[in-house]
């Protein structure tokens, strides 16, 4: 369909520009299971890629993997021009969304504070150039109202809004999402999905947003990479979320139908193989 | 009935009383210190339980070096801080060290009752372990009580801000660079010697009180990171201090002073909580349509 379609593509952008992230030959393995192998994949700052694919096909190990908390069975990664290492405050992390206790001793403020110096050693301290920043944040993602509340007490959608305010207070590069909508309405779904994008515009920060449902993200995303029965496609939406494409990944007939705008993927596959029966379990 | 209430409450011979005892005072001061800063983490990190299990350890190695004749104070570290480290190593997470709690707990009890059982020396230096005492602090014991404060404050101080966050949103602080697995043994290890500093004082069986009640209740009046370890502490301090002189005149041991000072103090933030903060709090989340406007 296009020349990003496949795998072994060198980014869609400008190529002079350093990837935000490089994988190249990558291939990931727990003990002598292989989730993928061959993965070469780079995506220019400011790209928001999408990664599909059903449970167990190693979305969330792909995140794990550029977070330098899981080794590459062979292959190479880097983030910036630089190969991973653990913490790297280059990158911000959104994760599920777990509720937080309704006695945690944070008000929102305070908890996306914790993601500009939250890892710095000593006492916690009221800061004034600290709130400055966290406030334009707050604002950003439009949960002013509701700075100085008890961040426990606030509903999953709030949480999960400053859960993405936290991951941007440090003005990362990259912005890695782990399924940030699920157990969210559409509504909700909808609008923390937008604030990836805008925070992907303003801050030039590449997103790699994991997630069972393309739909909330179908009008941002300018990349897929579908993962499936060991193998992946990446492409553009388009080029990756059909009917031939996603039939030919999975091995058995998948139908892509179009409606009002969504994606539905009705897979002719084994239950346990079905591209959507993860949606009905928790993701691991 | 007359009898029982002098036994519990009687303030005669107050000053002479205040002057025998003021070592316990400071080390009560102490205590409530670093029990309302500590208890911050423990409610954090759903650690209760822990606390009790290394309380029932410590006090079966407090019992041991009764029987054998050594300093107290060693034998509840020793057990404390071995406890510590078992339940660290079993796992970060409650839930996978629980039951694991549950087995050894009643043994170490067991191990100290055995221990107490054999001891022929003073009875009141056996219920004292188990539910405090107040006069027996002496100097050298104020000072072992100082120096294990002074190592347990500065660890906490220095490890608090990413030990706060990975106590409360550990994935996102490992990914943050927050050495969340070393954190955690650690952090059981400073625990291991409040638990048995606070077994001298308040004894095995109600260090929760001291430990746990604090910040809890601290937690239920205000969710500020930096209120809630003031409110913490003071509210120990004053469980602590405010329990033992009232426990002065008395001969019943000051533990239920403390626990009920400190079970008052958290009733009425309850209470406080509940007024302040309904249960259902109005949703303020922004409309679809604020959407657009953010975009």
């Amino acid at each position: 369909m296009d020349d990003r379609e496949r795998a072994g593509d060198h980014g869609g952008a400008d190529r002079t520009v350093t990837p935000a992230l490089r994988l190249t030959g990558a291939s990931l393995a727990y003990g002598t299971r292989r989730l993928w192998s061959g993965l070469d994949l780079s995506i220019a700052p400011g790209e928001f890629v999408a990664v599909l694919g059903a449970n167990g096909a190693g979305k969330s190990s792909l995140l794990k993997v550029v977070l330098g908390q899981q080794p590459l069975e062979h292959g190479v990664v880097e983030v910036g021009g630089r190969p991973v290492r653990r913490g790297d405050r280059r990158i911000g992390y959104v994760p599920q969304q777990k509720g937080l206790d309704p006695t945690t001793p944070l008000r929102a403020r305070d908890f996306v504070r914790l993601g500009l110096d939250g890892h710095r050693w000593g006492p916690l301290f009221p800061s004034r150039r600290v709130n400055a920043t966290v406030d334009r944040v707050l604002e950003a993602v439009g949960a002013t109202a509701y700075a100085d509340a008890p961040v426990g007490r606030l509903s999953g959608g709030e949480q999960q809004r400053l859960r993405v305010a936290q991951s941007i207070v440090g003005d990362p590069d990259l912005l890695l999402a782990d399924e940030p909508l699920l157990s969210l309405d559409l509504n909700h779904a909808a609008a923390v999905s937008a604030l990836f994008h805008e925070s992907r515009l303003r801050t030039g920060a590449a997103v790699i947003f994991v997630t069972h449902d393309v739909n909330p993200v179908l009008p941002y995303a300018d990349r897929v990479l579908y993962l499936a029965n060991g193998r992946f496609r990446i492409g553009t939406p388009d080029a990756v979320m059909n009917s031939t494409t996603l039939s030919e990944l999975y091995g058995s007939p998948v139908e892509v139908l179009r409606s009002n705008g969504r994606l539905l993927v009705a897979g002719g596959a084994a239950p346990s193989e079905h591209p959507h029966a993860h949606q009905h379990e928790e993701a691991s | 009935m007359n009898i029982s209430w002098e036994k519990i409450i009687d303030f005669s011979d107050y000053g002479a009383l205040l002057e025998l005892v003021h070592n316990s005072l400071y080390a009560g001061a102490l205590l409530g210190l670093i029990g309302g800063l500590i208890g911050v983490f423990i409610v954090a990190r759903d650690l209760p339980f822990a606390v009790h299990g290394i309380a029932e350890l410590s006090f079966a190695g407090a019992a041991f070096a009764l029987l054998i004749g050594v300093n107290v104070v060693v034998g509840s570290l020793v057990g404390s801080v071995l406890a510590a480290v078992l339940f660290g190593i079993l796992g970060n997470r409650a839930r996978e060290h629980n039951s694991a709690i549950g087995v050894l707990m009643p043994f170490g009890l067991g191990l100290g009752v055995l221990f107490l059982a054999l001891y022929e020396g003073r009875a009141a230096n056996k219920f004292g372990l188990l539910t405090g005492q107040i006069v027996a602090v002496d100097n050298p014991q104020l000072v072992s009580l100082a120096a294990i404060s002074i190592v347990v404050l500065i660890a906490l101080l220095v490890m608090w801000r990413p030990l706060l966050f990975a106590s409360l949103d550990p994935d996102v602080a490992a990914a943050r660079g927050v050495p969340v697995r070393l954190l955690s043994p650690v952090f059981m290890l400073v625990l291991g010697l409040a638990v048995a500093m606070s077994v001298q004082i308040v004894g095995a069986l109600l260090v929760l009180a001291l430990l746990v009640t604090p910040a809890a209740a601290a937690t239920r009046v205000s969710s500020s990171p930096f209120v809630v370890p003031l409110l913490s502490v003071a509210f120990a301090l004053t469980s602590m201090v405010g329990g033992m002189l009232l426990a002065l005149g008395s001969s019943v041991p000051i533990s239920p002073y403390v626990t009920t000072v400190s079970f008052t103090i958290y009733l009425v933030c309850r209470l406080i909580g509940r007024v302040r903060r309904p249960a259902a709090r109005p949703d303020v989340e922004a409309k679809p349509a604020a959407v657009a406007e953010i975009v």
